[in-house]
């Protein structure tokens, strides 16, 4: 096998585990903020648990995207035109979440803060369903010909395995949040997230589950049916955590879920990165789709050096923000005080 | 149209969108950091006010370009799958390495910044702020290096059809990029002295109007104080006028950059485009002359309709070659030139679409070249010279009461965002036929090169690029139409819409988070976030 495109299979599944790791509770709060927080002041201790955080986050999947197409170029142009409209969705979900999160409090109405919050939790929704989505696809495969493009039209990526992927990913993510929130704020919301995290676990790690095991069922191979197995153990490690009170483990015990989860699915399908389902030989391995050792090399020592810088400062950006936000901690909104409208408001007064 | 074009059209918008968020991101970070090291170190309350306030427009503009970023590097794998499967190891590299090496520092610490002001001690917090602007500038460099490829392909071999990356320093020296990054900064810097010269012209404008700033017997500025209007004390007024002048001096300084490397550029791209370049003058003959004013249909594409009204002989060559005498090829002298190398007809190759076997037009839009490149100039220019006017107009301590002069102060913010997108559009449409360009000159690889129409997603329709073109532009409208308004709101509230505190206290606002002051308002220092949502 070879060294470096094995090296680089093994980054980018890090590079996306990263992904849903850290972002995975940053959608997940934004998917709460409609269906979870009750009113103004929840939203704003939710918003705020992830506030510093999430567009640091968000840049890990520029980076897998990134890595992608400097180590498997065939991979990436493979999957990224094939899935043409549902990644328009994930983008269009990215730009309405990203805007919202800083736009929502620099109006002073109602309205202006309601439309912010349907963006964000619909945003956060699209995003992780259609990153869920390609993410299942790229494991199971695509309808591609001998180039390596789509036949079959616009829709002819549709499947099964897209909409369980889709849901794996919002799955987790809501549950990661729960986790996340319970570790992150006080008071209601500490507790209330909590328990709804002990009570949906099983629901929303049921379509996860699914995918790993149908992935398993397909190309599984020992080594990471063992992975599934320490997995499916970590979930209810996580569970009984939780029941417990013991927040911080509890969130760990998920976050090994995760890894234990990509780990079993990345290890299952490897060397294939991306299977034709309409002819095993159009399939692009990581032999057949990676680029040159000589850059393989080059990204190595890059993210070598960079990939443990990254998580160090972001390591620090969670300490920095260690402290537990309430309901309590957060002040009055600001109103916004324009020069001129105060002074109308004098006047007149 | 067919794909290719909407895709070229997708491209073309989402990027240029992009890059109204970009320069002002870049320019205005690095102002804001300098002010806030300037508060830092003196603990004066106007550089704490100004920090507060041109950051929080900095935040409102940044995270647009966030948003439209990711359309970026998606869209090379979504809507031209041809061109990074051609280009992926080579052009791969500094994507990723951009969001690697410099992406994650920008967002992790602008993070840090915006909700650090009281958990991090000042000094820190300030650094956070250097940090994220320096890898704003990392991020531009490793993108410039990868369009740069695309103007000047070097270090690579052809292996079985596609480049293959043999020479790392080449790419990431290419000397395009080394000429266009400076370029690109200077521009950048360029917006952010026209943005802030406005706003600050518009801010003393309605001071006089409002007659709390009025001027003295012998000419100087005398600073009042509103009664009524919180914040608008005489701390307000040295906001301003010292915003203004800083944004004067930056856009001057910030034109001559860009005049300086911009020649630089000009040079090499007659040497490695000279296509581009005789598309940038409509030069038809060979010639040395700098036209000034052409007629003639420039959208016709045929050169011989073409007459240059006013033109400066030397000109031309001096642009090219630094002297006054040689001779610049024209459009005429380089078709042959172009078909014999290239080819006069597409290749019967599938890849091409419908397009296979077509003739190639190897005369760039010039309609496009020849007004861009002159838009470019003109707007960068005007700016610079407005500049100039401006800090000659405000030597008394402020702006004259005219309200033609301020609206002009607040119109010109537009004209280095003109300069920037002409620039681009000039040099990405002058590239063509091709997306990957050829290079003639004796340091290029000469067989390096696509032809836009083999690039584009050969399995993707033209009716799902409409429907992605159809959306983005849409979204990208509304978004645009939102940000403007809430800067609009934000400029229009002055000092006071970003700095609350300034309403109940204003006496007390710099004792309160003054630079040694680890706390704030008496509270442990990392009790509070400084809450930004």
């Amino acid at each position: 096998m070879e060294l470096l495109p094995t090296i680089w299979f093994i980054a980018i599944a890090v590079l996306w585990t990263g992904y849903l790791f850290l972002e995975g509770f940053d959608l997940g709060v934004g998917m709460l903020m409609k269906a979870f927080a009750r009113n103004n002041t929840e939203r704003r201790v939710l918003l705020n648990t992830i506030g510093p955080v999430w567009d640091g986050n968000e840049v890990w999947l520029l980076t897998a995207g990134g890595a992608t197409f400097a180590a498997f170029p065939l991979w990436y142009a493979s999957l990224f035109s094939a899935l043409y409209l549902p990644l328009l969705v994930v983008l269009v979900a990215l730009i309405f979440r990203a805007v919202a999160f800083e736009y929502r409090g620099k109006g002073d109405t109602d309205r202006w803060r309601a439309r912010w919050d349907w963006a964000i939790a619909l945003g956060s929704f699209f995003a992780a369903f259609g990153v869920g989505a390609a993410l299942a696809l790229t494991t199971t495969g695509l309808p591609l010909n001998a180039n390596g493009d789509r036949e079959g039209g616009p829709f002819a990526w549709f499947s099964g395995y897209a909409v369980l992927g889709g849901l794996a990913v919002v799955g987790f993510s809501l549950l990661h949040a729960l986790a996340f929130l319970a570790l992150k704020t006080d008071g209601d919301v500490r507790h209330r997230a909590r328990r709804w995290f002990v009570r949906l676990l099983p629901v929303l790690l049921l379509p996860i589950a699914a995918w790993a095991l149908t992935i398993q069922a397909l190309d599984g191979k020992p080594w990471t049916w063992a992975a599934v197995l320490l997995a499916v153990t970590a979930a209810a490690a996580a569970w009984t955590l939780a029941r417990a009170g013991a927040e911080g483990k509890a969130f760990v015990a998920l976050g090994a879920f995760l890894v234990l989860g990509t780990t079993s699915i990345f290890g299952a399908v490897f060397p294939v990165v991306l299977p034709s389902t309409l002819d095993g030989a159009f399939d692009l391995t990581i032999s057949n789709a990676s680029s040159s050792d000589y850059t393989l090399g080059l990204m190595s020592i890059a993210a070598a050096f960079g990939l443990p810088l990254v998580i160090a400062y972001q390591a620090w950006t969670y300490w920095v923000f260690r402290r537990r936000v309430s309901a309590a901690s957060i002040p009055d909104a600001h109103s916004f005080l324009p020069a001129v409208a105060a002074k109308a408001f004098t006047t007149k007064g | 149209m067919d794909a290719l074009e909407i895709a070229r059209w997708q491209f073309g918008i989402t990027t240029v969108y992009h890059f109204m968020m970009v320069p002002l991101t870049i320019g205005l970070g690095l102002v804001v950091a300098i002010i806030q090291t300037a508060w830092h170190r003196t603990g004066r309350p106007e550089y704490l006010r100004m920090t507060k306030f041109w950051g929080k427009l900095f935040l409102i503009n940044f995270i647009m370009g966030v948003a439209t970023g990711i359309v970026q590097e998606f869209q090379f794998g979504m809507a031209w799958s041809e061109y990074s499967r051609f280009v992926g190891d080579v052009f791969g590299a500094p994507l990723a390495l951009e969001a690697l090496l410099a992406f994650f520092v920008e967002s992790t610490f602008l993070g840090l910044w915006i909700f650090g002001w009281k958990q991090l001690k000042p000094a820190i917090h300030l650094a956070c702020l250097w940090v994220a602007v320096i890898g704003s500038v990392f991020s531009a460099y490793f993108i410039i290096v990868a369009n740069s490829w695309m103007q000047h392909p070097v270090g690579v071999e052809m292996v079985d059809g596609r480049p293959v990356m043999t020479d790392a320093w080449a790419v990431f020296t290419n000397n395009t990029a080394l000429v266009a990054v400076p370029h690109t900064l200077f521009g950048a810097l360029a917006v952010a002295g026209g943005f802030l010269l406005g706003i600050a012209w518009y801010h003393l404008w309605r001071r006089r109007r409002d007659g709390v700033d009025t001027v003295g017997a012998d000419g100087r500025v005398v600073p009042g104080e509103s009664a009524t209007i919180p914040g608008r004390d005489r701390g307000d007024h040295t906001v301003w006028i010292r915003s203004l002048r800083i944004g004067a001096v930056v856009a001057m300084i910030s034109f001559a950059g860009t005049a300086v490397t911009g020649d630089l550029q000009g040079k090499l791209m007659f040497e490695q485009q000279p296509m581009k370049m005789a598309a940038a003058e409509a030069a038809c003959h060979d010639g040395t002359g700098f036209s000034v004013l052409s007629i003639g249909n420039l959208g016709a594409q045929n050169c011989d309709d073409i007459v240059a009204l006013i033109e400066v002989p030397g000109i031309l060559s001096y642009l090219a070659k630094g002297d006054f005498t040689t001779e610049v090829k024209g459009v005429n002298t380089l078709l042959p030139e172009y078909k014999e190398n290239y080819g006069t007809h597409l290749p019967d190759n599938p890849i091409y679409g419908e397009r296979a076997g077509q003739e190639i037009d190897y005369l760039p839009v010039m309609e496009v070249t020849y007004w861009g490149f002159r838009m470019m100039i003109g707007f960068g220019g005007l700016a610079a010279l407005a500049a100039f006017g401006a800090l000659w107009l405000t030597r008394s301590g402020t702006v004259p009461e005219s309200r033609w002069l301020m609206r002009l102060a607040v119109l010109g913010i537009m004209a280095p965002f003109g300069a920037n997108a002409a620039g681009w559009i000039f040099t990405e449409m002058g590239r063509q036929p091709f997306v990957v360009a050829p290079n003639p000159d004796p340091n290029g690889i000469d067989q390096v090169f696509m032809f836009t129409a083999a690039a584009v997603s050969p399995g993707v329709s033209a009716g799902e690029l409409l429907a992605s073109l159809v959306t983005l532009t849409g979204v990208y409208a509304v978004l645009l139409v939102v940000e403007v308004k809430l800067l609009v709101k934000y400029v229009r509230g002055g000092v006071v819409s970003a700095m609350p505190e300034l309403a109940h206290a204003p006496a007390d606002e710099n004792e309160d988070q003054a630079p040694a002051d680890k706390g704030g308002n008496g509270k442990p220092a990392d009790d509070v976030l400084a809450f930004a949502y």
